[in-house]
């Protein structure tokens, strides 16, 4: 290993020095780079589709927003079973003895079936009776009965028909389910879900915790991601909508999520689809540890050496017309 | 003068600017000569990387003095948001360019490790940075990508203190510590180039080891 030495004097001594000029260079480089920039903003401009709301939701696929709506009463839908933080109904994901989704208990606690659906309803239900009295009949019922409206009404959905934005489905024994979420529809056609779940009883709130999670257990959101190719499976995380470059430098952190053990439901060594989050921040969090560490791993910091790239980099020193020494 | 040269001995400041002086010259944080050997583009990757980022943080600056709506309602906004956007994606070509630029010149030899470290701690942050950025543009990809982004956070565990979902967070975080960071350790990584000089060739001074 070499030094340095003390000072840059020493480093240098005997090397020929040459005129140099570092604040030209930076200069001409804002410029360089800004001409860039500002060309590539005038005629490319930049990604701005507009966000999905629960009215737009509910106003284009009204069956899978009541589909969605009760399997939050069923406890199904991802959030319902998710685990810490939001709940502690799922197990979360680990490897082996490594769960750090557990170790930090449920911070940002969510009640899916009450907050997205109950809470809303009792707040539309003022001045409606017969909301009033659906609301009474389910809080009174039994948690059998619940779950046997819950069943039925499920089954009865994907034959359910839209007509004028109201979805009916066939007669059968669904207790206060269908009054419930008829009215919930009503309500998230015209806004007033959005507002319900962002506001969440605050005034100011900059949080849509509660809101994206509703919109994230449904098929429509992910539907649109899919169409714009966004989904992890299709390398989501580096994708942008249209024809922008995304965020590709995460290239390699998307690409574990398309490669084997990560795209296993068996996987190896613990390892598979289940707990690919996990086992993939493991691996890239190894991975930029051991790129700050290459300075001290061997055959890594060797590499430079084999690959004559320096010899291209650093032509006037190794040409032939060598001119090394300070005259 | 004993008493007096006891004062300057004890004397903070006086050894802190003796420290500048003598680690960090006038002459090397601001140089009029370089080695012959430099004069490959691969240098320029740097000092262009440093030049998207002065771009990124004056459109950034920009956007966050007009609020988060701003540039979703307004041409100019819109433009200001361009510009952030290709700034950030030239500032990343750049300074993935200067990465691996400096890999292959083995540049962490002589007493360089923690300029490349610190260099890498940079990179990292800005992903971080950058990905804060998507989430606070208040879009449709910024509602995928956090609903999206949300379970590596949480089975990482770090979901419960970094959520997502949480706008305010993650603008606050974009806009002000991230940046704050960015600048600092950038500043930390030019102040060690400068303060050491640009490396010399491999084999002038042995291997590529450190």
């Amino acid at each position: 290993m070499k030094s340095m030495g003390a000072t840059q004097e020493e480093y240098y001594r005997g090397v020929r020095m040459v005129p140099y000029d570092l604040v030209k260079e930076l200069v001409w480089a804002m410029v360089g780079v800004g001409v860039i920039a500002v060309l590539a903003a005038a005629v490319f401009s930049s990604p701005d589709v507009p966000p999905v709301t629960i009215a737009t939701w509910a106003q284009q696929d009204p069956v899978d927003l009541v589909t969605t709506a009760t399997n939050e009463l069923a406890g199904s839908t991802t959030s319902a079973g998710y685990g810490h933080p939001y709940n502690s109904v799922g197990p979360g994901q680990s490897w082996g003895p490594i769960a750090p989704q557990s170790w930090f208990g449920v911070r940002i606690p969510i009640d899916s079936a009450n907050a997205f659906v109950i809470q809303p309803l009792q707040k539309a239900s003022v001045g409606n009776s017969d909301l009033t009295s659906a609301l009474d009949t389910w809080q009174k019922a039994s948690s059998d009965q619940q779950t046997k409206w819950l069943d039925a009404y499920t089954k009865a959905l994907p034959d359910a028909k839209v007509s004028d934005g109201k979805v009916t489905v066939a007669s059968g024994d669904y207790g206060p389910l269908p009054a419930m979420m008829s009215n919930l529809l009503a309500v998230a056609q015209a806004g007033g879900v959005d507002g319900l779940l962002a506001t969440n009883g605050r005034f100011y709130q900059t949080d849509y915790t509660q809101p994206l999670l509703f919109m994230g257990d449904g098929g429509y959101l992910a539907g649109l991601a899919a169409d714009a190719h966004l989904t992890g499976s299709q390398w989501g995380m580096m994708n942008e909508t249209g024809l922008y470059p995304g965020q590709t430098w995460l290239w390699l952190y998307t690409m574990w999520y398309q490669v084997f053990p990560f795209n296993s439901t068996t996987g190896i060594l613990g390892l598979n689809a289940g707990n690919a989050d996990l086992g993939i921040i493991i691996l890239m969090t190894v991975l930029t540890g051991a790129l700050a560490l290459v300075p001290f791993i061997p055959i890594l910091r060797d590499i430079p050496r084999w690959i004559p790239i320096h010899r291209l980099i650093w032509r006037q020193y190794y040409g032939p017309h060598k001119a090394r020494v300070q005259t | 003068m004993a008493v007096s040269n006891s004062t300057e001995e004890s004397s903070w400041t006086l050894r802190l600017r003796q420290g500048i002086d003598r680690h960090l010259p006038m002459d090397h944080l601001l140089p009029d000569r370089q080695p012959y050997y430099v004069g490959s583009w691969v240098y320029v990757f740097g000092v262009v990387t440093i030049a998207a980022l002065v771009w990124v943080i004056v459109s950034g600056v920009v956007l966050s003095f007009m609020g988060p709506q701003w540039w979703h309602d307004s041409g100019v906004g819109r433009f200001f948001n361009s510009l952030h956007f290709w700034s950030v994606q030239l500032f990343f070509i750049f300074m993935v360019l200067h990465l691996w630029g400096q890999y292959f010149m083995a540049g962490w030899r002589h007493g360089r490790a923690a300029t490349w470290m610190i260099g890498v701690v940079i990179f990292g942050i800005s992903i971080l940075t950058a990905f804060t950025g998507y989430l606070s543009q208040q879009n449709f990809d910024a509602q995928f990508i956090a609903i999206n982004a949300k379970d590596a956070m949480n089975g990482a565990g770090i979901g419960a203190f970094f959520n997502v979902l949480n706008f305010g967070q993650m603008y606050g975080l974009h806009v002000m510590l991230l940046p704050i960071g960015i600048t600092i350790l950038v500043v930390a990584h030019i102040v060690m180039v400068r303060t050491r000089g640009v490396v010399k060739p491999i084999d002038a001074e042995g291997g590529a080891r450190s």
